[in-house]
């Protein structure tokens, strides 16, 4: 476990090494949040209860939504895209002669990203956005501490769903392709594009089962007090529950990436 | 009138460094070259050396227009490279060791093809051109293989071959043997030779291998510090630096200080002892000898340093 | 021009050395940049118009700036890796080209695939324009707005990217305004504040990409009563716009020429 927490560390101090990259970020998030603040505003102008959502609930969501593109890495980035480069140029055999397990490695590494990005670009725009629009935050401690405990289990699924992709560079010539859809598909099934409260009937259902939910909708539901009680733990079961699957089909995938890299070797 | 013509060059850089014991960072204006001055004739092969970060690079950028001087002047082929960068391109040739003007995930192929729609080179001659250096620098084989698969001494010949499909006149090359084994070293002087004798391409090579100037060069321009400090013929600056190679001799017994002619003994440790020999000459002489009078176990020979040379020929001719 | 054909061709020939990967990543990319406009559809179902405008309308909006960002990328979108080409040499080696190298920064790797964000935008915009009433004057301003949003759009890419030759970190910002320019041009302007309508019409004028003439082409009034002059004023809108990305190049060249970093 210590060894996992300093690779953690070590990722997080990586990424806060690119300081003018991240205030650029944190500028363009902000843009891109009082655009859709103002598209919003129209919106639930004349329709004060699209989705269920008041109009403050909805311009937080925005913002909560901007500070979370990076931290869940909602495009697509972190620990995955290193292991992709790695198993381009070869290097990979050599995690797999490593004594620790390297969905772990990977996964602590994408968690120290995580962590940076979270006091960075998902606090800073936030704060910009509070001070710019009225929000909503949430109206306890208590809902605080499950808010936050949702963000690392958010990063879960989508760090499993990201390394599927870069494994694919084991099969595949060209792994950049199924990353770049990974990253559309999770654009609009994460709710970033619109909230997914909003979406008609059956593609609701389907975008709240999936597990790109877990990105943004459901924290965003625990901040904004939608989900109380029961649900928390109801949302926490759907998150973990596509956490473990993701990552037991990673370790599956991986095994038999390990058996074709050692077996003929590479 | 020289093909290259190089007056009173001088290029400074400001950099921003916090002094000692200041917060605050100062601008600082570093000399990377000054008061270059030389002309090269069409023909010519020279060596252009010195330590690392004397401001080889530096000239070459500005010789090839990447980088406008910060007071002198340059003509190469009878034009200004900084003002005329697009036009002089056709007429020279650029390899930089450390970086390939290769397409990284193209086959050979398509980059040789792309370079040809850049240059606009004749499709005759191309095809030529390429036949040719495909024999010469043995790339025939290599020729559908992506550039980031290649060996390091494969990217080279590509890498030259590149630089020479629209017939250059001028041919820079930038450290060309940087981390190439010795066997693909060998091979590219010689390409560089024959080229040269054939072609009558003139070249220009930035190296701190003295070995490649021995091999190829008449001529030597040393810089240091940004300072012209030699210009002249290789034999003349290992007597101006007084340089000398050394042979290391392993006899199967220890014995008194060896002593044979053509070679003084420096050193003695045990078995082993260091004999040293004049630059210019060479050590056939001195080894049949040896290998005559004494029992020796092992030998072996070490080449004048590059930087030897020029701490030298400081100590020796502070006039310059 | 000649030149970026020709090398464009070369890459184009060499994508299509791997097939599958090529038509996945242009099928793929066609229908996932369509995911964006069903999100502005989703919103329209949640409410009668936006702004004043139905979905048709700002289909053709949405439409005509996703056309201008589309054929900027497709064509100097490779513009914002100048960094890379700083840091790994590459810029040195193109200097010693005899092609000019915005050429062959923007033509190098071309991929065809970024078409495919083209014809997106096309069907949305044919869709759209089948609700519109055509004149010939509507028609010949249509064209002269999505040659002018593409040009804007295209020195928009080139003048953020010269920031590059200072400071490799800004590829973020250069985002900002240029995808930030078309996300905010694909909702009706009336749909934001006058402060920032204005700003984007007289500071850094985006609007010029397809809200000013498509009010003249859709027969709207300004919502801002701002003057008619304005709707027929694109290619001037263009016209600056290519004036500061040449100036923010030359600059960037000369610096870069001029400290060799």
């Amino acid at each position: 476990m210590p060894l996992h927490v300093a690779v953690a560390t070590r990722a997080f101090k990586r990424y806060s090494t690119y300081v003018g990259a991240t205030l650029a970020g944190i500028f363009t998030n902000c843009v891109f949040g009082v655009i859709i603040c103002f598209v919003y505003l129209e919106v639930w102008g004349s329709n004060p209860d699209a989705g269920g959502y008041d109009v403050t609930d909805a311009l937080t969501y925005v913002w909560l939504g901007q500070a979370m593109i990076m931290t869940v890495a909602v495009w697509g980035g972190g620990s995955p895209d290193d292991l992709a480069e790695r198993i381009r140029s070869g290097d990979v055999a050599i995690d797999f002669y490593r004594p620790v397990g390297i969905l772990g490695w990977y996964l602590a590494a994408d968690l120290g990203r995580a962590a940076y990005h979270l006091l960075t670009r998902g606090l800073a725009p936030t704060v910009i956005g509070g001070l710019l629009f009225d929000l909503r935050y949430p109206d306890g401690v208590g809902t605080w501490l499950v808010f936050l405990a949702a963000i690392p289990v958010a990063v879960t699924v989508s760090f499993a769903l990201r390394m599927l992709a870069s494994l694919t560079a084991f099969w595949l010539l060209d792994d950049v392709g199924p990353r770049m859809l990974l990253g559309f598909v999770a654009l609009f099934f994460s709710g970033l594009t619109v909230p997914l409260v909003i979406l008609p009937g059956m593609l609701r259902d389907l975008a709240f089962a999936l597990p790109w939910a877990t990105f943004l909708q459901v924290p965003a539901d625990i901040w904004l007090g939608k989900t109380t009680g029961w649900e928390i733990v109801e949302g926490f079961a759907f998150m973990s529950g596509w956490a473990v699957v993701l990552l037991g089909l990673c370790s599956l995938v991986l095994r038999r990436a390990e058996r074709r890299v050692v077996v003929q070797g590479g | 009138m020289s093909l290259i013509e190089v007056t009173d060059l001088r290029r400074t850089f400001t950099v921003r460094r916090r002094a000692e014991g200041s917060r605050r960072k100062q601008r600082t204006e570093v000399v990377a070259v000054q008061d270059l001055t030389f002309g090269i004739d069409a023909g010519e092969m020279v060596g252009y050396i010195g330590p690392n970060g004397a401001g080889k690079s530096t000239t070459i950028k500005m010789l090839t227009g990447i980088l406008v001087p910060t007071s002198g002047r340059i003509s190469v082929a009878g034009v200004d490279p900084s003002r005329n960068r697009t036009t002089l391109a056709r007429r020279i040739g650029v390899v930089f060791g450390q970086r390939t003007s290769l397409w990284w995930d193209l086959p050979l192929r398509d980059s040789f093809d792309l370079l040809q729609k850049i240059y606009r080179t004749d499709p005759a001659r191309h095809r030529t051109n390429l036949a040719e250096f495909l024999e010469l620098l043995d790339l025939g084989e290599l020729l559908d293989t992506p550039v980031r698969q290649l060996s390091l001494g494969q990217r080279m010949r590509g890498d030259i071959a590149a630089a020479l499909l629209h017939d250059p006149e001028i041919l820079y090359l930038d450290e060309p043997t940087i981390g190439l084994d010795v066997v693909s070293k060998g091979r590219l002087r010689e390409f560089l030779r024959a080229l040269n004798r054939e072609r009558g391409t003139t070249l220009m090579l930035t190296t701190h291998d003295l070995q490649d100037i021995e091999a190829l060069c008449r001529r030597v321009i040393v810089i240091d510090h940004g300072t012209q400090v030699y210009d002249g013929t290789l034999a003349g600056l290992h007597e101006r630096g007084g340089s000398h190679r050394t042979v290391v001799v392993d006899l199967v017994d220890e014995a008194p200080p060896i002593s044979v002619a053509g070679a003084v003994t420096r050193r003695v440790e045990g078995p082993r002892q260091w004999l040293s020999l004049p630059a210019g000459a060479s050590a056939a002489p001195v080894v049949a000898a040896l290998a005559a009078s004494y029992d020796v176990a092992d030998l072996s020979i070490q080449e004048p340093d590059i930087e030897d040379v020029i701490r030298e020929l400081y100590s020796r001719a502070p006039s310059g | 021009m000649v030149d970026y054909g020709r090398i464009a061709s070369l890459w184009v020939r060499a994508s299509m050395a791997y097939p599958a990967s090529f038509w996945m990543m242009a099928v793929g990319s066609f229908l996932m940049t369509g995911l964006d406009f069903v999100a502005i559809w989703v919103l329209l179902r949640n409410v009668d118009d936006l702004g004043g405008f139905s979905l048709t309308e700002i289909g053709f909006l949405y439409g005509a700036t996703g056309l201008g960002i589309a054929f900027a990328d497709l064509f100097v979108g490779r513009v914002d890796r100048l960094g890379q080409m700083i840091r790994t040499g590459r810029l040195d080696t193109m200097m010693t080209k005899p092609v000019p190298l915005l050429v062959q920064v923007c033509a190098d790797e071309f991929a065809l695939r970024r078409f495919a964000r083209v014809l997106q935008s096309s069907i949305v915009f044919v869709w759209a324009s089948t609700y519109v009433d055509w004149s010939l004057p509507r028609a010949l301003v249509a064209a002269e707005m999505v040659v002018s949003g593409s040009l804007i759009f295209f020195s928009l890419f080139v003048a953020l990217a010269c920031v590059q030759f200072w400071t490799a970190d800004s590829s973020e910002v250069a985002n900002a305004f240029t995808y930030g320019g078309n996300q905010v041009t694909q909702f009706p302007m009336s749909v934001f504040p006058s402060e920032i309508v204005k700003a984007l019409t007289f500071v850094l004028p985006i609007a010029f990409v397809n809200w000013y003439p498509s009010l003249y082409i859709l027969g709207r009034d300004d919502p801002f009563g701002l003057p008619r002059a304005l709707q027929f004023a694109s290619p001037v809108a263009a016209a600056l716009f290519l004036g500061v990305a040449a100036l923010a190049w030359r600059t960037g060249v000369r610096h870069y020429r001029s400290t060799g970093s």
